[in-house]
């Protein structure tokens, strides 16, 4: 599985999603900055969490009208998967590759924590590595990762099977465990085709054992078993 | 010419930042404040021209990068 890693100004967590890529792929990802024109032809494109553009204008914002995310997007629009975590989901968001927008936590404090994710699907190119109901345990870090959209929206996108990620409790229990606010609990969502992935929490950083646990780990795995 | 843009939140969208506020009023003294919901504002200096284009690039603005229209509105004002 070849892979791209976008980095933005302000972009934190590239070389975290880049070590968990090699460690499932067994290659390096190529590290496109925002200002380079070229994205090589890769099999999966990365949009990594940090403070892109400082935040300015809402998170997100900037990053998502730079030339580079107009390449992700015609390239996402062809059929190439895009994982986007944290602030990357907030661009994918910004950019309208996957429904909704992630607003100020609902308590307004920053939080970073490990939390317990219900996996709502197995049956996708990010999910393969786990099975529907399985409850997994990651970090999240971020002050803007409450979940937001209307009710039609919501409603199509549960019916559509297109929420990746609920947060929960350790006992799968989706009314308990919510760390922001987020609307029905989402953790993470794809878009209509289940090709682009935007998430909150952390799988990058709990994929080694001495580390804060290897549940993240599942994801990367099932991409390589998914994509080669 | 210039021109301001006023973002606000749709209405059913929670605020906790207004709501942070609207109880920090509280705590100074000020039970009076029912709501509180808070926005941004926008100045733009553009170069002169035809009002009516102004008015539609302005709106392409707001819809492409200075709202968020599935949370916020906007609203534009256009001053000679």
């Amino acid at each position: 599985m070849k892979s791209a890693v976008v980095v933005f100004p302000g972009t934190n967590r590239e070389n975290d999603i880049a070590r968990a890529l090699e460690l499932s792929s067994g290659h390096k990802p190529a590290m496109v900055w925002h200002g380079d024109s070229n994205l090589p032809k890769v099999d999966l494109i990365v949009v990594p969490g940090g403070f892109s553009y400082g935040d300015y204008l809402r998170c997100g914002a900037m990053a998502a009208h730079s030339p580079i995310m107009r390449e992700v997007k015609a390239r996402a629009e062809a059929g190439t998967p895009v994982l986007a975590v944290c602030n990357g989901f907030q661009i994918v968001a910004e950019l309208g590759l996957v429904p909704g927008t992630l607003m100020r936590n609902a308590h307004l404090k920053f939080v970073c924590a490990d939390v317990h994710l219900r996996v709502e699907t197995g049956q996708s190119l990010f999910t393969s590595g786990y099975r529907a109901g399985q409850v997994i345990k990651v970090p999240v870090a971020h002050a803007e990762g409450n979940y937001f959209t209307d009710d039609d929206t919501l409603k199509r996108i549960e019916d559509g099977g297109q929420i990746a990620f609920r947060y929960s409790d350790a006992d799968g229990d989706v009314s308990r465990g919510n760390p922001n606010g987020s609307r029905a609990a989402i953790a993470g969502v794809f878009n209509e085709t289940k090709t682009v992935l935007g998430m909150m929490p952390h799988p990058e950083n709990a994929i080694e054992a001495r580390f804060g646990g290897t549940d993240g780990k599942g994801l990367f795995d099932g991409l390589v078993a998914a994509l080669g | 010419m210039k021109a301001r843009v006023h973002v606000t939140l749709k209405n059913g969208v929670l605020d906790p930042q207004g709501k942070a506020i609207g109880d920090a009023l509280h705590r100074l003294g000020f039970p009076e404040v029912e709501e509180v919901r808070q926005g941004k504002f926008i100045e733009l200096d553009l170069t002169d021209g035809d009002p009516a284009t102004a008015k539609a690039r302005l709106d392409e603005m707001c819809r492409k990068l200075l709202a968020n229209t599935v949370i916020e509105n906007y609203r534009v004002e256009l001053l000679g």
